[in-house]
C-alpha cells in the first residue's frame, strides 16, 4: 500500500516537466532564494517546480551523495565549486548538456575563465556557477572615520603590506577601545588560506597526491594571526555568532569574513561598508568559493525534465542580481556588469576580487564544510587562543592533512 | 520495579502450565506470533538487519556514495587500532561518562529526597527539577552556549562580578568538557530524579513509623531504611545512566563540535564524521562495532552486579 503510494508519487504522471531543486541555503540567502523561486514559479506555470532547503554542510552533502548514488536524485542541486572534484562528478553527477544551456541563452563566454574552467572535469561541464563568495573586509564607517581611515569619498583607504595592515588595525583598536577586527577564531581557515595564498603558497602537488605545503609561508601567516591575537587586535576566542555580534555592537570596527553577512548588518541598520580584504602580502588572493548548479546523477533522466531544469538554471543566472543583493558576486557576467548590480552598495564594492578568488585545495576531503577545513580549525584556533604555537599548529595541520591524503578515497 | 514484576509472573504461570495440556495447540503456540509480527517485522528491518549489515560492511571499503564496495578483510579493523583519533575520542567519551554519571545519580537522589513531600513546595520542586528534561537538545545547547559566552554570558558575568577572571568555557581545552557535563546534568538529571522519586514513594510509610517508634532519628532512617530500599533503583539508574552517557553526541556536537582541537569529540562523533562527512561507511562500521562491544561489556558487567545484589536481597 505504502509502496503503491510512493510509486504514484514518483512517476511523472502529469504532463508538465518536473524540476526538483535541493539547496543548502538556510539563512538570509535562503529567504532571498525563496523570493526568486516564487517569481520563477509565477513566470513558469508550465513547469512543476519544487525546492527543498537542507541543512548546510555535511548533512546536505551526505543526502545529495546518497541520492545520487542511488540514481534517484533531484533534477538539480546546489554544490560548492570547491567540492566538485571531490564529489566524484563522473559517477555522482550527470554532465550539463551544453547545447541546451546555449539554447537557453547562456554560454561559456558569459563567465570568467578562472571559474568556468573549474567546472569542467575530464572535458565535460559538470557545474554552472551562480556566484563567487570571497573573504572580504567589512568596516564600520563611523569608527573608521574617527580613526582617520576613510578617504575623501567616504570609502576605506586601501592598505598594502603587513605594516600598513597592522597600522590600520591599531588605529581601529584605539578608536573602539576593544578590538580592531572580529574574526572567527574557532575556525580561522579562510583567514589562513587567504594569507597563505597571498604569499603564493602551494598546497598539493599537481597530481593531488602529495602535500607540498611551504612551511616558511604557512608559519608566516600563522605568526601574523598569533600577533593579531597577542596584541589584542582580534579576540582570542570567538565563534561565528560572536564574530557577527562583535561587529554589530561596535566592539570591533572591522570584520574579516565572507561577504554573506551583508543582509544581517543592513537589517541591524548599522553604518558599515565593505571592501576587498587587504593585500597583506605579495599578491591579491582571497579565500572563497562559488555556489554552482549541478545535475546529480539520475538513473533515468527524463529529457523534458532536463530541458526545464536547464531553463531554470539559465533563468536564475539571468536574475542573479537579486541573489547578489545577499552579498555574492554574480558569476554570470551580463549580470555582473549590469547597472542593476553595480548600483548595489556595498555589494558591488568588492567585485574586483572575482578573478583572484582562491578555492580550497582539490581533494575528496576538501571544500566548504569538509574535513580539511575542520582539521584547520582544530589546529589553528589554538594560535588565536594562545594554546598552541604557530609551529605546533602547523605541524598538527600537516599531519592531519597527510592522514587524509593517505586514506583511500571513498568516492 | 520488582513489586510490579511479581504479579505478572503469577498471572502468566497458568498459561504456561496449560500449554502442554489440551486444546487449541496451534492457537496457543502460534497465535501470539501474529500479535508480535508487525513489531517483529519492523524490528528485523530497522534493527537486526542494520546490525548485521554493519558488521558485514566493516570488512569492506563501503562508501556512503555507493560507488565502492570491495572486500578488505580486516584492513578497517587494523586501521582502527592504529588510528590515534579513535582512541582519543574514545577517551573523551569515557571521561565524559566518568564525569557525568556520579553527579547525575547523586544530585538526582538529593533532589528526590528534597521533593518527596506533599503540598505546593513539593509540586514546585518536582516541576522545576523535571522541567529542563522536556527541552530538546537544540534548545538546551543554544541556551547554554550563550550562558558560557565570554564577554556577555551569564556565568562569566557572575565570575567577573565576584572578582574572578573570565573563563572561555567552550574554547579552552581543559574546561570545555566540564562545561558540557554541567549542561548535561542540568538537562537530564530530571529523568533520574523521577525514577528516584517513584521509588521513594513506593517505600511504605509503616517502615518509617516503626523506626520512629524505635527511636531512629532522621539520619538513621535515611541511611538504614531509605538508601537500602533504594539500592535496586540506584542500580537501575546507574546502568541506564552509564549507557546514556556513553552515547554522548548531541550536546557536544551542538556546543563545541568536538572542539577545541578535538578535546571534547566523542567516539560517536568520530564515527559520524567518518561515515557521513567522509562517506567511509565501512570504516565507521568497524569503529562502531568496537564501541558496541564496549557498551555490551559495561552493560553486562552492570547487569551481573545488579542481579547479584538482587539475589542476596531476596
Amino acid at each position: 500500500m505504502l509502496g503503491a503510494l510512493a510509486l504514484t508519487g514518483c512517476g511523472s504522471l502529469g504532463s508538465r516537466p518536473r524540476v526538483r531543486e535541493w539547496n543548502l541555503f538556510g539563512g538570509g540567502d535562503g529567504a532571498r532564494l525563496l523570493q526568486i523561486h516564487q517569481q520563477f514559479v509565477a513566470e513558469h506555470k508550465d513547469i512543476d517546480f519544487e525546492a527543498h532547503t537542507l541543512a548546510w554542510g555535511p548533512p546536505f552533502y551526505t543526502k545529495l551523495a546518497m541520492s545520487a548514488a542511488g540514481g534517484r536524485a533531484p533534477e538539480v542541486a546546489t554544490l560548492h565549486l570547491s567540492r566538485l572534484k571531490g564529489f566524484s562528478p563522473t559517477t555522482m553527477l550527470d554532465p550539463i548538456p551544453v547545447d541546451l544551456l546555449n539554447e537557453a541563452g547562456v554560454s561559456e563566454s558569459d563567465f570568467l575563465p578562472e571559474i568556468w574552467n573549474r567546472c569542467v572535469v575530464d572535458g565535460k561541464l559538470y557545474a554552472v556557477p551562480l556566484d563567487q563568495h570571497p573573504f572580504v573586509l567589512y568596516y564600520n564607517t563611523e569608527i573608521c572615520k574617527k580613526a582617520g581611515l576613510l578617504g575623501p569619498d567616504g570609502k576605506i583607504k586601501p592598505v598594502k603590506g603587513v605594516t600598513e595592515f597592522l597600522d590600520m588595525l591599531k588605529a581601529v583598536k584605539e578608536t573602539t577601545g576593544k578590538y580592531a577586527a572580529s574574526v572567527e577564531t574557532t575556525n580561522p581557515w579562510r583567514m589562513w588560506w587567504t594569507l597563505y595564498g597571498q604569499l603564493e603558497g602551494k598546497f598539493f602537488s599537481d597530481d593531488g597526491k602529495q602535500l607540498i605545503l611551504d612551511d616558511a609561508k604557512g608559519l608566516e601567516a600563522l605568526e601574523l594571526m598569533a600577533k593579531l591575537a597577542n596584541d589584542g587586535l582580534t579576540p582570542r576566542s570567538s565563534n561565528y555568532p560572536a564574530l557577527v555580534a562583535q561587529f554589530t555592537n561596535g566592539d570591533a570596527g572591522l570584520s574579516f569574513n565572507g561577504e554573506w553577512e551583508v543582509t544581517t548588518y543592513q537589517t541591524a541598520k548599522m553604518p558599515f561598508s565593505m571592501a576587498p580584504f587587504p593585500v597583506v602580502y605579495d599578491v591579491p588572493s582571497f579565500a572563497g568559493d562559488s555556489h554552482t548548479f549541478v545535475l546529480p546523477h539520475q538513473a533515468k533522466r527524463n529529457k523534458d525534465d532536463t530541458t526545464a531544469t536547464i531553463e531554470y538554471i539559465a533563468w536564475i543566472l539571468k536574475h542573479s542580481a537579486e541573489w547578489a543583493a545577499g552579498g555574492h558576486i554574480p558569476a554570470y557576467q551580463p549580470v555582473a556588469k549590469s547597472p542593476e548590480y553595480l548600483k548595489l552598495k556595498p555589494q558591488a564594492e568588492y567585485r574586483s576580487v572575482a578573478p583572484n578568488v582562491l578555492y580550497d585545495p582539490d581533494g575528496w576531503f576538501s571544500g566548504s564544510g569538509a574535513q580539511l577545513e575542520n582539521e584547520a580549525g582544530a589546529a589553528f584556533s589554538g594560535v588565536f587562543s594562545g594554546q598552541a604555537t604557530p609551529k605546533a599548529a602547523l605541524a598538527q595541520f600537516k599531519a592531519a592533512t597527510q592522514k587524509l591524503l593517505d586514506t583511500p578515497s571513498p568516492v | 520495579m520488582a513489586v510490579q514484576t511479581q504479579p505478572r509472573i503469577t498471572t502468566s504461570t497458568p498459561a504456561i502450565a496449560a500449554k502442554p495440556g489440551t486444546g487449541k495447540p496451534w492457537k496457543e503456540r502460534w497465535g501470539g506470533l501474529f500479535f508480535v509480527a508487525p513489531f517483529l517485522l519492523l524490528f528485523a528491518v530497522f534493527m537486526i538487519w542494520p546490525v548485521v549489515s554493519g558488521l558485514w560492511n566493516s570488512f569492506f571499503n563501503t562508501s556512503l556514495a555507493g560507488v565502492k564496495h570491495e572486500f578488505l578483510g580486516l584492513q578497517n579493523w587494523r586501521e582502527m587500532f592504529g588510528d590515534p583519533a579513535v582512541w582519543s575520542s574514545l577517551k573523551n567519551t569515557l571521561v565524559f561518562t566518568a564525569m557525568s554519571t556520579p553527579p547525575l545519580v547523586i544530585i538526582a537522589l538529593v533532589m528526590a529526597l528534597l521533593a518527596n513531600r506533599k503540598g505546593l513546595l513539593g509540586w514546585l520542586l518536582r516541576f522545576s527539577y523535571f522541567a529542563p528534561f522536556v527541552l530538546p537538545a537544540t534548545v538546551v545547547t543554544l541556551i547554554w552556549v550563550w550562558i558560557y559566552q565570554p564577554g556577555f554570558g551569564l556565568v562569566n558575568g557572575l565570575l567577573t562580578a565576584g572578582g574572578f577572571a573570565e573563563i572561555d568555557w567552550l574554547n579552552t581545552e581543559n574546561r570545555a568538557m566540564l562545561a558540557v557535563v554541567i549542561t548535561t546534568v542540568w538537562w537530564t538529571v530530571g529523568f533520574n530524579f523521577l525514577l528516584y522519586l517513584a521509588a521513594l514513594q513506593g517505600i511504605p510509610a509503616q517502615v518509617y513509623e516503626a523506626a520512629a517508634i524505635d527511636g531512629a532519628n532522621g539520619r538513621q532512617q535515611l541511611v538504614r531504611i531509605t538508601l537500602p530500599l533504594l539500592s535496586r533503583t540506584t542500580g537501575l539508574i546507574v546502568v541506564l545512566q552509564l549507557v546514556a552517557s556513553l552515547k554522548i553526541f548531541d550536546q557536544i556536537y551542538l556546543m563545541t563540535d568536538g572542539g577545541p582541537n578535538y578535546a571534547t569529540r566523542p567516539i560517536i562523533q568520530y564515527i559520524y564524521e567518518n561515515g557521513f562527512t567522509n562517506y567511509r561507511i565501512g570504516y565507521a562500521s568497524a569503529v562502531s562495532y568496537m564501541f558496541f562491544a564496549i557498551i555490551v561489556v559495561v552493560a553486562v558487567a552492570q547487569f551481573k552486579l545488579f542481579s547479584g545484589r538482587k539475589e542476596t536481597g531476596e
